[in-house]
């Protein structure tokens, strides 16, 4: 049977009036049918330069030593650490949106799910190699892991940073499940829709032989719903533990009962700021703007205003409490951030996260689309710098006036930052490039749940 | 004759359930529909179904768990017990975790795993890839196929009951 191909559909155009093939149609040629033009080589360009100075920022790193970055004692943990605590937090707001945004049944989720679990996979994923670069020695990260081994030892499993590993490993683990079962009715629609006999094969091997039966829909939606069940505690779990790393140690600025659910508030906060970040740019080069719609930034808007108040809240608490225990080490540490030599880094973070994000009390700036997107760039920075400081600022100054130091960034610690920001970038352009960014099956079945018809 | 079955095609989630309602009360057992998305109440339609996917992610969950801790108890108690400022090498509040992690570890590859095996996938061939319309099975069509292992197949007899059904095509599934 020919397949008729479907118009390309006015950006005003009302999803009322999209049908089953329609919706496929548009969003499967995304991938198979539109050629790359300009602006995604450009970005794949400077993405794929920032890649590569990232592999010889590694390979510099491995054949020197962390010595290269601007860590050492007193300040051993610097932007690595920081990085990686920046981008498992990004990570977060995917499995926010797919996994209880789906459990709470918020049908706007749809359009926008399946880019934020790529997000997911790729921000955990880069999160993950800075712990392991950060290691001084990273050909022994297998350490970290229970194997049978001749020097017969287990991981010390008091130790929080054997917790992170598993966090992380399993975090990993299930948003790459949850993004591939969503993924496999997808590529089945690719695979049927493809003309060349390359991507025929490439498509219908990932798609494993989805037919789309009934009983199949009904343990796929079985396993799609309970790992959607597992994967929200999981995400509270993943940052909890991320932030143990800090709250058992006894350091000043670090041991706080407040982190596990500071660290998690500020994870969605900044994952909903790169959220907008994709979202904006994705609807303004493929046109996507009657599936993901005003509605949906605005929606993003909205948790990132509520999320940025818990974060505030955060450090409300933390001044509190400080002065709260009498301890001149935690109160020290509050005036340090206050007027010490970090304090350009903690002004500038309580401007971008808590003062600019104020704007989104009106609904015009919450539908201003250059307006959002600015303020996502604004709040990510603004995370950033957060991570930053908790990481370094308690323990430049910890107890022992005679043991306070500096942490000085070298060009190193930039290349690794920026580095990874192009890795992102790149996987993400990658993504757009060879994926549906957009969930075909369950915008269909959001269409027939509107209609009930659309053939 | 070889066949896979009798298909029908169909051009709403709707019809599909009708059809399959009819085809069941028709007396046949061996029925598969196929949509481009899950329909609500479909499986039901095509006769008992029981979901085994729960039960495989709670033994999954309770497996990884429960693993989990054995392995902490066992390395930490009784392989290589280290005295931690004399602190109890049971010290179970340390375990949870680790223990937490891999209880949803288990229960997620047990569901996907599960889900996969039971439908059988990966399946890179099957006879319906052979129908030109199939193709349509993943965008915008919906499809009915009494499969000729059922009791009561009789191919001029499915035939016409599938075209009493209103269908946009009806066509033999070779082997």
């Amino acid at each position: 049977m020919a397949k008729s191909v479907a118009p390309a559909l006015e950006p005003t155009q009302p999803p009322a009036r999209q049908t089953y093939a329609s919706v496929s149609d548009r969003i499967a040629d995304l991938v198979l049918k539109r050629r790359s033009r300009w602006p995604w080589f450009l970005g794949f360009t400077l993405a794929l330069l920032c890649m590569l100075a990232f592999c010889v920022a590694c390979a510099v790193l491995f054949w020197k030593g962390p010595g290269i970055w601007g860590v050492n004692i007193p300040v051993a943990w610097g932007y690595a650490i920081g990085n990686f605590v920046w981008w498992i937090g990004i990570g977060h707001a995917g499995t926010f949106i797919s996994a209880i945004l789906l459990l709470l049944r918020q049908h706007w989720r749809t359009s926008i799910n399946r880019f934020a679990e790529a997000m997911t996979l790729f921000a955990a994923g880069i999160a993950g190699i800075f712990p392991v670069l950060h290691l001084g020695r990273p050909w022994f990260f297998y350490w970290l892991l229970p194997y049978p081994n001749v020097m017969e030892l287990w991981p010390q499993w008091r130790s929080p940073l054997v917790w992170d590993i598993f966090a992380i490993s399993t975090y990993l683990i299930v948003s790459l499940l949850f993004w591939y079962i969503g993924l496999i009715p997808d590529l089945a629609t690719l695979r049927d829709r493809a003309k060349t006999r390359g991507r025929q094969i490439v498509y219908g091997l990932f798609a494993l032989g989805w037919r789309g039966e009934a009983r199949h829909w009904a343990r796929h939606q079985s396993a799609y719903l309970l790992i959607a069940g597992l994967a929200t505690p999981l995400v509270v779990s993943v940052h909890s533990v991320v932030s143990l790393d800090f709250a058992i140690g006894n350091t000043p600025g670090y041991h706080s009962t407040i982190f596990p659910p500071y660290f998690v508030a500020g994870a969605l906060f900044s994952g909903f700021a790169m959220v907008l970040t994709l979202a904006i740019p994705l609807r303004h080069f493929f046109r996507l703007h009657d599936l993901i719609t005003l509605q949906h930034l605005e929606n993003a808007a909205k948790v990132l205003l509520a999320t940025g108040w818990l974060v505030a809240y955060g450090y409300l608490c933390e001044i509190f409490m400080a002065y709260y225990s009498g301890d001149r080490f935690e109160m020290y540490v509050v005036k340090d951030r206050l007027a010490g030599p970090y304090a350009p880094v903690y002004w500038a973070l309580l401007v971008c996260n808590v003062l600019v994000p104020q704007v989104l009390w009106w609904r015009k700036a919450r539908r201003n689309v250059a307006l959002l997107f600015v303020l996502s760039l604004v709040v990510n920075m603004g995370m950033w710098m957060e991570r930053f400081l908790i990481v370094v600022s308690s323990l430049h100054r910890d107890f022992l006036p005679s043991s306070w130091g500096m942490f000085h960034p070298t060009g190193w610690d930039w290349t690794h930052l920026i580095g990874s920001i192009g890795t992102f970038a790149l996987l993400f352009l990658l993504f757009v490039r060879f994926l549906p960014a957009i969930s075909i099956y369950e915008i269909r079945e959001q269409l027939h749940e509107q209609r009930k018809e659309g053939a | 004759m070889a066949s896979y079955g009798m298909l029908a095609e169909f051009a709403s989630a709707d019809e599909l359930l009708e059809a399959a309602r009819r085809t069941r009360a028709a007396g046949y057992r061996r029925i598969e529909a196929y949509s481009p998305f899950p329909v609500h109440g479909l499986v039901e339609a095509l006769g008992p179904h029981r979901d085994r996917i729960p039960l495989l992610t709670l033994i999954g969950g309770i497996l990884g768990g429960a693993g989990g801790y054995f392995m902490q108890w066992y390395s930490a108690v009784i392989s290589f017990p280290i005295n931690v400022g004399g602190r109890p090498a049971h010290s179970w509040p340390s375990f949870i975790p680790v223990t937490f992690e891999l209880a949803v570890l288990g229960a997620a590859l047990f569901a996907v795993g599960g889900m996969l095996v039971l439908n059988g996938l990966p399946t890179l061939y099957h006879p319906l890839f052979n129908v030109e319309a199939f193709e349509l099975a993943s965008r915008n069509r919906f499809y009915l196929c009494v499969r000729c292992s059922d009791a009561r197949y009789d191919a001029v007899e499915v035939e016409r009951h599938l075209e009493s059904l209103d269908p946009l095509l009806v066509q033999e599934v070779p082997a």
